[in-house]
Parts: C-alpha cells; sequence; structure tokens
C-alpha cells in the first residue's frame, strides 16, 4: 500500500518536473526542475529495490553533471524571450519523437510481462543469492568487462580528444612551479654583488 | 525498511513511524545542542591560537554565547535584495539546513544506534554531500549580485574537484571493509588501534598502512576542502569576496547557512572517524577503556577532529585559487587513485 502510494507520488513529480524543464522560462529554473526529476528517479529505483543505481544516479547524474548545467546556465547571459520565439512550431517534432519513445517503452513492457519465467529470471535485477551490488558487479565485471572497458575507452577518447581541442601552447606564460619554489635555497636565490665604494650602482 | 513491514512479528507500522520519528529527533536535538558548543570551542581555540579570549561574556566562561548569537539572528529582519530570484534565495540556505541534516540519517554513533542502517551508507554520505553544492550555488546566483555569483562558482568547482578525491579515498577503505553498510565497517576494525583502517593492523604482513595513513591525510584535506573551511574557504574569501555567497544573506536564511556548515563539518569529521579511527571502539579494548560507553569514544573522537579543524583554521594561511586546483586535480587525484590500485591488488593478491 505505502509503495504504491510512493511510487505514485514519485511518478508524478519526476512526470512534473520533467514537464517543467521544457517549461519553465528561466534556464536555471529548468536546470533545478531538472534536478528534481533526477532526483524522483532515484526514488523510483529505491522502490524497485535497486538501491545502488539510485545512490549512483545521485552521485553523478546530480552531484556532478547537473552542477556543470548549472554552472553553464548560469554564465550564460542569453536573450531568453527571443529564443522561446517559435518555440511552439517544434511542438510537432518534439510530439512525435516523445510518442515514439512511449511507444518503445509500452513494447518493451510488454515484452518482459509476456516473456516466460526461465527467460525472465536470467535478466532480473537482483538474483536470489547476492545484493544488487555484487549483482551489478557480477554482470559488468564479469560477463561484459570487454565492453566496459571499450566503453571506457571511448570515454577515454572523447576525453583526450577535448583537451587536444582546447589546448593551447602560449608562450611567455609565467607558471607557477611549486616544486622549484619549495626547493629554492640560499645558493639559487640570493647572488652577492661586489660594488666599489663610492661608485655608486648606476 | 520493506522487509520490516512484510515481517509478521513486528508490531506494526505505528510502531516503526513513533520508533523512527523519536530516533531522528533525539539524533536533532543532540546534534544542535552540541553544535552550539562546537562552535563555541572553535571561536575559543581560535582565540587562544591569536592570545585572545574568545567570546566570554555570555554564561560563564562564554558557554551561552551560541544561544545568544542564535537569537540574535532569529530576531533580525529577513532582507531579500532587490532583483534577487526570491523563492530560489530562500530555498538555498533551507537546501544547506536540510541536507546537512539527513546525512547524519546512516552514521552509527554506537552499535544500533543509527536512524536507518542502510546497506549502501556510505554511498547515501557521498551523494548527500556531493548535493550541499547546491545550497551555495543556488544561493550565490539568486542573489543577482557579483560576489556571491563569484563565490559560488568557485565553490561549485572546487567542491566537484575534491569529491572526486573523496570518493576515491572512501573506496580504499571500502575495499578493506569489503562492505558499503558504515556499522560493517566500525566493526571490521575491531580489535585495538592497530587494527583500525588508518594502520590496517589486519593486513600484516602486507604494510598497508603506508597506504591508509596518507589516504587518512588525503581525507582530511579533502574534507577541509569540501566544507569550504579556511585554508580552502575562497568561496567566501573575505579579502578577495566581502562574504562570497553570503553577502545578500541576513538574519534567520544567514544562520541556516551557518549551522548547515557546521553540521557538515561534524558530519565530515564523524567520517574520518568512521572510516578511518575505529567509530565507536576504544583504542585498546581491556578494562579501562572499555568501561566507558561507545558512544563517548565516537563522540571524543569526532571532538578530537573538530579541534583540528579548528587549529587548521587558525594555523594555515588561504590557498590560491589555481593552487586549490593544482592540489586536487595533479596531487589528490593521481595519489588516491594508485592507492584505489595498490589496496585492489591487495585484496586479490595479498588478503588470503
Amino acid at each position: 500500500m505505502l509503495q504504491v502510494i510512493a511510487f505514485y507520488a514519485l511518478a508524478t513529480v519526476a512526470v512534473l518536473s520533467a514537464f517543467l524543464v521544457v517549461a519553465a522560462r528561466n534556464p536555471v529554473h529548468s536546470v533545478m526542475w531538472l534536478i528534481t526529476a533526477f532526483f524522483s528517479s532515484a526514488g523510483l529505483f529505491v522502490l524497485l529495490g535497486a538501491e545502488f543505481l539510485a545512490m549512483l544516479l545521485v552521485v553523478v547524474y546530480v552531484g556532478a553533471v547537473a552542477v556543470l548545467f548549472l554552472f553553464v546556465v548560469m554564465m550564460l547571459d542569453v536573450d531568453f524571450t527571443s529564443l522561446k520565439q517559435g518555440f511552439l512550431s517544434y511542438l510537432p517534432l518534439g510530439g512525435l519523437i516523445a510518442l515514439i519513445l512511449a511507444g518503445e517503452l509500452i513494447l518493451v513492457g510488454n515484452a518482459w510481462n509476456a516473456a516466460d519465467i526461465a527467460a525472465r529470471s536470467e535478466v532480473t535485477a537482483t538474483p536470489a543469492d547476492m545484493n544488487n551490488v555484487q549483482a551489478l558487479g557480477h554482470l559488468i565485471y564479469d560477463e561484459y568487462v570487454y565492453f566496459f572497458q571499450a566503453a571506457g575507452m571511448v570515454l577515454l577518447v572523447a576525453m583526450v580528444g577535448a583537451i587536444v581541442l582546447t589546448l593551447r601552447h602560449r608562450p611567455n606564460v609565467k607558471r607557477q612551479k611549486a616544486h622549484i619554489q619549495v626547493g629554492r635555497d640560499r645558493k639559487t636565490a640570493v647572488e652577492l654583488q661586489d660594488i666599489k665604494s663610492g661608485e655608486g650602482i648606476g | 525498511m520493506w522487509t520490516y513491514w512484510l515481517n509478521p512479528e513486528n508490531p506494526g507500522v505505528g510502531f516503526w513511524i513513533a520508533d523512527t520519528l523519536s530516533a531522528i529527533l533525539a539524533f536533532m536535538i543532540v546534534l544542535l545542542l552540541s553544535l552550539a558548543f562546537l562552535l563555541l570551542m572553535d571561536r575559543k581555540v581560535w582565540a587562544a591560537v591569536q592570545m585572545r579570549k574568545g567570546p566570554n561574556v555570555v554564561g560563564a566562561f562564554g558557554l551561552l554565547q551560541s544561544f545568544a548569537d542564535f537569537l540574535k539572528f532569529v530576531f533580525k529582519e529577513i532582507v531579500v535584495p532587490a532583483g534577487a530570484d526570491r523563492v530560489l534565495f530562500l530555498l538555498a540556505p533551507l537546501i544547506t539546513f536540510i541536507l546537512a541534516f539527513i546525512g547524519w540519517a546512516v552514521v552509527p554513533v554506537a552499535p544500533g544506534w543509527v536512524i536507518a542502517d542502510l546497506n549502501v551508507g556510505i554511498l547515501y554520505l557521498l551523494a548527500i554531500s556531493s548535493l550541499g553544492v547546491y545550497g551555495i550555488i543556488i544561493g550565490g546566483w539568486a542573489s543577482n549580485s557579483k560576489y556571491p555569483f563569484m563565490g559560488s562558482l568557485r565553490s561549485a568547482a572546487q567542491m566537484v574537484s575534491y569529491e572526486v578525491s573523496i570518493g576515491f579515498v572512501i573506496v580504499t577503505v571500502l575495499l578493506f571493509a569489503g562492505s558499503m553498510n558504515l556499522s560493517d565497517i566500525v566493526t571490521m576494525q575491531a580489535g585495538g588501534f592497530w587494527n583500525w583502517n588508518l594502520l590496517a593492523g589486519h593486513s600484516l604482513p602486507w604494510p598497508m598502512f603506508l597506504v591508509m595513513i596518507p589516504m587518512a591525510g588525503v581525507f582530511f584535506i579533502s574534507a577541509l576542502a569540501e566544507t569550504n573551511r579556511p585554508p580552502f574557504d575562497l568561496p567566501e574569501a573575505e579579502s578577495e569576496l566581502v562574504a562570497g555567497y553570503q553577502v545578500e544573506y541576513s538574519s534567520t536564511p544567514y544562520l541556516l547557512f551557518m549551522i548547515g556548515e557546521y553540521l557538515n563539518i561534524v558530519l565530515m569529521c564523524a567520517m574520518t572517524t568512521i572510516l578511518f579511527f575505529g567509530g565507536w571502539l576504544p583504542p585498546i579494548e581491556i578494562a579501562p577503556f572499555t568501561w566507558i560507553p561507545p558512544v563517548f569514544w565516537f563522540a571524543i573522537k569526532v571532538v578530537f577532529f573538530f579541534f583540528m579543524f579548528a587549529m587548521v583554521k587558525a594555523l594555515v594561511p588561504r590557498y590560491r585559487y589555481d593552487q586549490l586546483m593544482r592540489l586536487g586535480w595533479k596531487i589528490f587525484l593521481p595519489t588516491s587513485l594508485g592507492a584505489v590500485v595498490l589496496v585492489g591488488a591487495y585484496i586479490a593478491y595479498g588478503a588470503n
């Protein structure tokens, strides 16, 4: 009973805030609604018994990705009223994409329900003899380790690519080298000059 | 939680709610009261280092100073600057305040003394502490003012950076414990102070303390940065940004920010205690030490780390921003990543 109430409350909040992400006038408010949507989906994961995924969702998406979104959006100085002009003209296309996604989800759900018990038990979230962290670790690091490594390589390439694209070597920039500063001693720091008395230094 | 209700032997939903609510209330009252005196201790320590007396007028030895400050803030007018985003402006301190409290839900202060003994307790703490940045970043943006905005930008970058190394340090402890439950992590360090994760005595003859002592250091310093404490208090550096993200805040919202910030500091002290210093366990498990109840051992350790936080604030000059980033990304991140590899290798090949 309580589980059902919790599900409907979280699901309603998730859908409403997802709608408000699009509908909100202020982009910062949009990001805040996005965070609410992430959060309620994390709650839904907890209800499904996938508490590890829920925590990951909060740590990765809410804790890091949305912060970067907020970071970028806050720094933008764009006239959003002009950007929102012609907003409605995208409604048919957006609606079509949403319909396709919804149809696919319904299809998957029905296929899942129609599948026989033996096939379904292979892909349940948590096998009976382990908790869901172990189950996830078993899947990622034992069964699909090569795919996991490949995904990691893709991310690494993307990261290196981003750095290569933005890296410029600029000459004549003073950089701090902490180890040189710390390792400095009297020999390298002080130079004694003999100056003849009465002649000044000029 | 759901398994509890499915078990027919349990006395029912009403009892569960009453039980949890009373635990939450007890935690809140104890935390707020101890926070009042910890704040005073912070100021006294800072004063002692600078050879001042510190607050000494309100109550004996200034013991009631925090309560006087509290009343002063509560009775002032809440000023919302013109052009500020009203809702977010008032939401931000609430976020900081509430997040600081709900982090404590999984902290075990003694065997069984915990509101929610989650299996993923440590991930929960990591998640909550990564949310802490929102209070600051929203507060700075909603103020519609330059200094708060810069402060919040700094804090966003800083907290995200140091979260990474905190995460890796936590992974080293997780590998030792083999569990993400905080109570398990503490009980696994039982036997004496040499078994604490700091010295990792159970891994002998493998000298894992060579890895874990630096990791405890990295964790402590990252905790300073994560809670915006000096020497990493750049989001509120008063010589550069007046008071950073707090400039426009007054009265109760400011008070909520303050309480949230200090509660986060105490939470970080508690995390250091649990992860590296055996939580509620006494240093040596023989007679005079075991007479002291576990909760006092926990409190003693937390107060000790709070003292360390206060001493760092008093002694260390503020970092420059690029130095802060250099420390986080170029030193702590590779070091903690290396430590994860070493501990992982020990768990895979060294441990029997």
